[in-house]
């Protein structure tokens, strides 16, 4: 850790105010150096995505043990799914993950202008992604997949025109995750755009520079765990049972 | 001796610290002071604890006669769930990290304050934001499902507030996380040099191991509630067995965060009662390092101990023998922990003051609590005695005789250095005492009562149980005494108590080589540490030593 640091703190005799080392406006009174708070800010957030991936992991656990439990419901709900708005989402989220990565590298760089460049591009696939998975529940509205009372599910067929029987309240409990798991990364990417569209106005005003870039680096890392959530749900949910 | 201590009247002109550092409510509401925001906490928890203590002599009162005539049995499910929830989620689980852990941290890591200080703000916002929510559901109506929200209960019958209840659990428990994330960044990485992890004080490695199961543990809790309160909001399945859903795997979900939440209570006051033992017998706690890591060793076999809960659930027999071994098994460095303090103990120069009475409180509750701990771990008599006083004891000799003495001795210790007061010592004597006696005699009849087979929450009981429950209630008033006086006597301190230097208790530690109480940014400089934790052998005696100023 930096036990290898000496003491390199300005000697505070008598602090009474709550001002900012006057040489670095980024570098909060309470840090040693740039570094130490680099590594703490950096450190902090990679806690906080394991406290994301502990809180949907109740919901994987709940998926894994239903679909044990009721896997031909499961099956079946899974064929209602739409692969091709699923794959184009799940495309959509691979490039808005690189464009994350170019403007972590603009950012370093000091390229201001590409620096906003990408985090609006950033915003505008996150956005894409969400329109997208507004079609799909609206088609879910239109077909009466949403669980509640209006709730209908017959029959269904599987690739090979075989025909599976369906326990409809079983399906429901697989809509019922859908929505839960589906609509919990919606929500994660609502506040990931939220993130990114700040992130652009303070780049647009100048606030990074390659000596400080650290909020950007870090909402990259949030905007990559979301992506990686949904890395999981597209083939949950999608694919794998559509074995033929 | 005698110069140790400056009669208040005659105390010069105060430095500057972090309590006369602005005076405005602004300059407290908005602070990031590590040090102010657990004062902050200090007065919210005490006020949580003494709602839930009021149900608690609700509930003791109407147990005092065999009939329900205080109250109607939905009032007092009411009224039990009230005293679990706001006990558990707004007292037991912030209490000691949230207070002592908040202030003194950074304070013994020789940081000038948490990493993330506005998220340490922040917490105690999501803190109040729940509370104000839980009062919400209490004026409006209450809940009746046990703090546990047992689904399909939770989520089918009852027509009490689930949801808001729900929704403050879930709001106090990002409270948590930000205050276990903020203690895990700070430890890493803001410690003073020289300050190895094998110079830790032991209450930094408790508060680091109940921070990982914080951020590890509550995320699960606060997505099952969320799964519930959207089951009941928009009526789907997730947990209704007609729905195919499986309420066990509610329990499971549950349990996976709440059996851990038990460490994340008492693993900080272990920490304190390892930095109260050491202190007050002048020695260097007995197989450091084992104390250290048993704290982690809590941490993570605690994680796997849930399903000791759901022995009668309906859970399989197998998964039940291999959570009755695990259980057992997490026993052990708990019971490293009681030895090593026992050991230290021996031949130390042992000091009767009243953080220590505390301490030695904490050791014999808490190995009685932990030791039936154990007869639940067994599946038989675990059978026999599920959902009966004999659980409600086993966990209060836990959560009170453990949490709460350790809570109180810590407060008594690091009393000095948060408020620059010495408490009156007498007094203090006196209420562990009234603690002591009134906690044993509160639920030691509790053991009884179980074994002979009354059950919990229920508000009648048959006659023969009056005798015992009689005990009971009045060990709770002489309890409340016990609680009641140090909140006189610590408000009184703060005006009339005799102004206490840097280091009262001439105690090894680096919050003891700042001033009491510390300046803004705790060190003047900051220091170097170039020796082992608990030196007592280096320190030299107090009264071989010239009084130094403060």
């Amino acid at each position: 850790m930096h036990d290898s640091q000496a003491t390199t703190g300005p000697a505070t005799t008598q602090v009474t105010t709550l001002e900012h080392e006057a040489h670095n406006p980024a570098l909060l009174h309470h840090f040693a150096d740039a570094q130490q708070q680099k590594d703490a800010a950096s450190l902090g957030m990679w806690l906080f995505l394991v406290t994301e991936i502990m809180f949907f992991g109740g919901m994987f656990c709940a998926y894994l043990v239903y679909r044990l439990a009721h896997f031909n419901a499961f099956a079946a709900g899974s064929q209602q799914l739409s692969i091709a708005l699923g794959a184009t989402n799940t495309a959509v989220l691979i490039i808005s993950s690189v464009t994350v990565v170019l403007a972590v590298k603009a950012a370093e760089a000091g390229k201001r202008r590409v620096l906003v460049s990408y985090l609006v591009v950033t915003v505008l696939l996150g956005m894409t992604f969400l329109v997208i998975k507004g079609f799909e529940y609206r088609e879910k509205f239109e077909k009466h997949h949403v669980p509640g009372p209006t709730f209908k599910f017959t029959d269904t067929f599987d690739d090979n025109g075989k025909q599976i029987p369906v326990n409809a309240k079983e399906a429901e409990l697989f809509f019922s995750l859908y929505f839960a798991m589906t609509g919990m990364h919606a929500l994660h990417m609502i506040i990931g755009c939220g993130l990114f569209s700040g992130l652009a106005v303070l780049a647009w005003k100048g606030r990074y520079s390659p000596g400080y870039f650290t909020p950007i680096e870090n909402a990259g890392l949030y905007w990559h765990l979301v992506d990686i959530i949904w890395i999981y749900l597209f083939p949950l949910l999608y694919l794998i049972s559509r074995h033929s | 001796m005698a110069s140790r201590v400056i009669p208040a009247n005659q105390a010069p002109a105060p430095k500057l610290n972090y309590l006369n550092n602005g005076h405005s409510l602004k300059s407290w509401l908005l602070t990031t002071d590590h040090k102010r925001i657990a004062v902050l906490y200090l007065i919210s928890v005490t006020t949580f604890f003494f709602l839930g203590g009021f149900f608690a002599m609700l509930i003791r009162l109407e147990l005092l006669t065999p009939q329900g005539d205080l109250m109607q049995a939905d009032t007092y499910n009411k009224v039990f769930t009230m005293h679990g929830m706001i006990m558990v989620f707004f007292f037991l689980i912030p209490v000691v990290p949230a207070v002592l852990g908040n202030f003194l941290v950074p304070l013994m890591i020789g940081a000038k304050d948490l990493a993330f200080p506005r998220i340490n703000l922040l917490s105690w916002y999501l803190y109040i934001i729940g509370g104000i929510l839980i009062t919400h559901v209490m004026l409006t109506g209450g809940v009746d499902t046990g703090w546990t929200f047992y689904s399909p209960f939770s989520t089918e019958y009852t027509n009490t507030k689930i949801v808001e209840a729900g929704l403050a659990v879930f709001v106090a428990g990002f409270s948590s996380i930000f205050t276990g994330l903020n203690f895990i960044v700070t430890i890493h990485r803001m410690r003073a040099p020289g300050l190895t992890w094998s110079r830790l004080p032991l209450f930094i490695w408790a508060n680091y191991a109940t921070s990982l199961i914080m951020i590890l543990g509550t995320p699960v809790v606060a997505i099952t509630i969320v799964l519930v309160a959207v089951e009941r909001l928009f009526h789907l399945g997730i947990f209704d067995p007609r729905l195919g859903g499986d309420p066990l795997l509610f329990q499971h979900l549950f349990w996976f965060y709440s059996h851990p939440a038990v460490y994340i209570m008492i693993l900080p006051s272990m920490g304190v009662v390892s930095e109260l033992i050491g202190c007050f017998s002048r020695k260097r706690i007995f197989g450091y390092k084992f104390v250290a890591l048993s704290s982690i060793a809590i941490a993570v076999i605690g994680f796997l101990v849930w399903a000791h809960h759901m022995f009668v659930a309906g859970i399989s027999l197998y998964a039940a023998m291999i959570f009755s071994f695990l259980t057992f098994f997490v026993g052990v460095p708990s019971a490293v922990k009681v030895f090593n303090w026992t050991a230290t103990l021996y031949k130390g120069s042992i000091t009767y003051a009243t953080p220590m009475l505390y301490a030695f409180g904490f050791i014999g509750l808490f190995t009685i609590g932990g030791l039936t701990g154990l007869f639940l771990a067994t599946l038989g008599i675990d059978v026999h005695v599920t959902d009966t006083y004999f659980v409600v004891a086993h966990f209060h000799y836990v959560m009170v005789g453990g949490v709460l003495m350790g809570y109180l001795g810590g407060m008594h210790f690091w009393w000095p250095k948060i408020s620059g007061r010495m408490y009156p010592e007498a007094w203090a004597k006196l209420s562990a005492l009234f603690v002591f006696v009134g906690f044993n005699l509160t639920f030691f009849p509790q053991f009884i009562l179980g074994y002979v087979g009354m059950p919990r929450r229920y508000w009648q009981y048959p006659p023969e149980f009056q005798v015992l429950n009689v005990l009971s209630t009045a060990g709770a008033s002489v309890l409340a005494v016990g609680y009641l006086l140090p909140m006189i006597y610590f408000l009184w301190s703060l005006r009339y108590g005799p102004i206490a230097e840097a280091n009262p208790w001439n105690a090894a530690g680096l919050e003891w080589k700042t001033a009491s109480p510390p300046p803004t940014f705790n060190f003047d400089e900051t220091p170097v540490v170039t020796w082992e934790a608990y030196n007592y052998d280096e320190i030299p005696d107090k009264e071989l030593e010239a009084p130094v100023a403060r």
